[in-house]
């Protein structure tokens, strides 16, 4: 015999392990389409980690979404397939699935400090290759691209150096060989 | 052949070229210039309603008993907040509308201006897509993209938002081309591997099911014609949702009745034994698995639905086909004639004896009386004297359609208009003007609960203004009787604000609103009543007094399996063998 709830609704499902994955969305260039997409994520209760939009092929008028999001091989499939519904939405494809995508993200990093702080900071910057794209006596600005956990490393590396402030760009991800999404 | 008119002009012009005959609407500021060009034309005809609610409702109930694309033209600002349950509503049950609002000129736009919301912003959720026109050069392709969208795939709701300035602007109008949309493109044949592993799952079933919805209906009735040449060929067993009934007919032996939570012991016993599971155009709701981790354990699923995001939502099923019903079920029909695989006819005997012992409990019995009209016996009798009629049954949200759906029964598709997946009180009286409207000479009867008829009741004088003799036949027993319901197994009896206290006479407003107004309150006057009712040729309400405290059975509770029915106490007890039976409440 089960428990009986005070709800007419079901039970929570019990919980399944999280994956995060990486979903390239192409969409038609118009007003309101990101608004659909993260419309469709706040309403129906998903994650998004990530985001990235910009326009990609201007003639044609598409633009290409980024989003990273996390749950269970269900949800991720539900949202693949919830996205694919919208009217706007061409295709949507996971990159994640896929083994063959290149992820990369931009940071641009500002660190404050004097003396061997500021040593200390330039020389992490030359590991990571990080360039300088703004400085004053007592600052940097660095700019980073690579994959999110070299960033998440040299952001946390700066910090005991004066670290000020993060802008990063999220994550753009693009598939392996020749052929096209 | 293109044509230089105004905005309002083109608005006109699409719904004729689209084939709309009637529009659900109301005016305001900002859809003047469209009322305008209404006023000079009579391709269209408009149906003024009493509130932009059942402007979408009746508009849902046109679409569900026609097939076409329902219409509405509302304002800017209310006019768009009013029809946004309307809207839900179409969104949740899959139903082709398409809804004009006005917007304040552009020049407005976000500029909190008089009569202004952001109409787009509000309905993206609520319809399947939206536009705001902001220059005349789109509106006629928007138009004609709008009634495309919302019919084609999985219908639904879609609103055309339209500024006053684009209404008066001129432009050049063009024809509906048989245009491609950039990425829109509905799957509607299914993938024929897939259906070949369907057909021969099916065959080598022992204990077999269909389980179909609200998909079949919309696909047409060619749709549910295969459905029904597909379930006579196998011989197996069918159950449908609330949204499919009449897909099938219930006089057919094959039919187990509606599954779910109201839905009989044969039907969901079935569903929880079965071995093999065909659910074709239905989407495995919260209301027809009840507990997701006891949902038909032993069953190999075939899940047959043109959106993909409704194929392993809730349910996990084996062999998913995503397509159209008619494209999938023509292509079953002629797979299972040329099959060479035979089915096990012992085992399906066996199964039809099973389903005979379940049918036996009588799950759908209850207590007659002399003294008070039971609901159920108000709809048997409803029943039994219309069904030799042309009649279509709308109904509010409840008990009282809980009680339809179950003792009514439907032998057609686009017989049956409720609100499933919303729920919303208030749909069954606007609903049944649209389809009044769209069926001038049949029988239109919405079955009603007095606190739903309520919500929406203004538009018995829409009805009465266009002489749609529509019948309100109201389950009246003073509580919002399935709040009750719950209250009474859920929260110890505590009926806290369920009863209606100062009903109005029903009978008396009819009158005041110039409808015909009857009462009946003993089961012995009763199909005098009905008949009374049928034959006056104008709207009736009729106040059908029934016992207060008669609840819905049978019943999975909240938190239960397809198997952990709740019988009412006049079915039939266990004596039967009946699998698991230590699971049984009875």
């Amino acid at each position: 015999m089960t428990t009986t709830t005070t709800s007419h609704y079901p039970t929570a499902p019990t919980a399944q392990k999280l994956e995060s994955h990486t979903l390239s969305v192409l969409v038609d260039n118009e007003p309101g389409v990101l608004a659909r997409v993260i419309g469709l994520f706040s309403g129906r209760g998903y994650n998004i980690e990530s985001l990235t939009v910009s326009e990609t092929e201007h003639r044609a008028h598409l633009s290409l979404i980024t989003i990273v999001t996390t749950g269970t091989p269900m949800v991720i499939e539900q949202i693949k397939n919830q996205l694919d519904r919208l009217v706007p939405v061409h295709h949507v494809v996971d990159m994640t699935v896929t083994g063959r995508a290149i992820e990369r993200e931009l940071a641009m990093v500002k660190v404050k400090g004097k003396g061997e702080h500021r040593v200390e900071a330039l020389r992490l910057a030359d590991a990571f290759r990080a360039r300088v794209i703004d400085a004053t006596t007592e600052s940097f600005i660095f700019e980073i691209t690579g994959k999110s956990d070299k960033i998440e490393q040299f952001i946390l590396l700066m910090l005991p150096l004066g670290l000020v402030e993060v802008s990063r760009t999220g994550i753009a991800a693009i598939l392996r060989g020749p052929e096209g999404m | 052949m293109s044509k230089e008119m105004t905005g309002a002009e083109m608005v006109i012009e699409a719904l004729a070229d689209q084939g709309v005959r009637h529009i659900f609407g109301y005016p305001g500021g900002a859809v003047l210039p469209i009322y305008d060009a209404i006023f000079q034309q009579d391709k269209v005809r408009h149906i003024l309603v009493r509130h932009e609610q059942g402007a979408v409702h009746a508009a849902e109930g046109y679409a569900r008993s026609t097939g076409k694309v329902g219409c509405v033209l509302v304002t800017s600002g209310p006019g768009a907040t009013n029809a946004v349950t309307g809207l839900t509503d179409a969104l949740m049950d899959s139903i082709p509308i398409v809804c004009i609002t006005g917007q304040v000129p552009t020049h407005l736009i976000g500029n909190d201006a008089f009569q202004e919301c952001d109409t787009v912003g509000i309905t993206r959720p609520c319809t399947k897509h939206n536009y705001l026109v902001k220059s005349i050069a789109d509106l006629p392709r928007v138009l004609h993209e709008a009634f495309h969208i919302a019919s084609s795939g999985r219908p639904g709701p879609v609103v055309v938002d339209i500024p006053k300035d684009i209404q008066f602007a001129k432009g050049t109008y063009s024809k509906p081309k048989d245009f491609q949309h950039k990425g829109y493109r509905p799957k509607l044949k299914g993938d024929m591997e897939k259906i070949k592993a369907a057909i021969e799952l099916m065959a080598r079933a022992k204990r077999p099911l269909f389980y179909t919805g609200g998909g079949v209906i919309n696909s047409g009735p060619h749709a549910s014609a295969l459905l029904r040449e597909l379930v006579q060929l196998t011989g197996y067993p069918i159950t449908s949702t609330l949204m499919g009934l009449g897909a099938f007919p219930s006089a057919n032996p094959q039919w187990l009745g509606m599954l779910g939570m109201h839905g009989t012991l044969e039907a969901n016993m079935a569903m929880h034994d079965c071995d093999v599971m065909v659910c074709i155009g239905a989407r495995f709701d919260d209301r027809i698995t009840g507990r997701l981790d006891a949902f038909s354990p032993g069953s190999k699923k075939i899940h047959v639905d043109i959106d993909a995001s409704s194929i392993n939502k809730n349910v996990k099923v084996d062999i998913p086909i995503i397509g159209d019903c008619a494209h999938v079920l023509e292509d079953m029909v002629r797979l299972w004639r040329t099959s060479s695989i035979q089915p096990d006819k012992k085992s399906l005997q066996s199964w039809w004896t099973q389903i005979d012992k379940w049918r036996a409990r009588k799950s759908l019995a209850y207590r007659p009386s002399n003294e008070v009209i039971k609901p159920q016996y108000a709809i048997q009798r409803l029943y039994e004297l219309t069904k030799d009629k042309d009649v279509y049954i709308t109904t509010e949200v409840g008990q009282h359609q809980m009680w339809a759906a179950q003792f009514f029964g439907f032998q057609e598709p686009n017989r049956w208009m409720t609100s499933g997946g919303l729920g919303t009180m208030g749909y069954g009286l606007p609903s049944s003007v649209g389809v009044q409207l769209a069926h001038p000479k049949s029988l239109v009867i919405d079955i009603a609960g007095e606190a739903s008829v309520l919500m929406t009741m203004q538009e018995i004088s829409t009805a009465v203004q266009y002489r749609l003799p529509i019948k309100i036949f109201i389950l009246n027993n003073q509580y919002m009787g399935m709040v009750r319901q719950w209250q009474e197994l859920l929260h110890g009896g505590r009926y806290s604000e369920s009863y209606t206290h100062s009903l109005p006479d029903f009978v008396k407003l009819a009158e005041a609103y110039h409808a015909h107004g009857i009462r009946c309150d003993k089961p012995g006057d009763l199909d005098h009543a009905i008949r009374e009712m049928i034959d006056v040729d104008k709207p009736v309400i009729f106040d059908c007094l029934v016992d207060q405290n008669e609840n819905c059975f049978p019943m999975i509770p909240s938190g239960r399996a397809h198997n952990e029915m709740l019988l009412g106490d006049a079915a039939e007890k266990l004596e039967d063998a009946i699998t698991e039976e230590g699971k049984m409440l009875v």
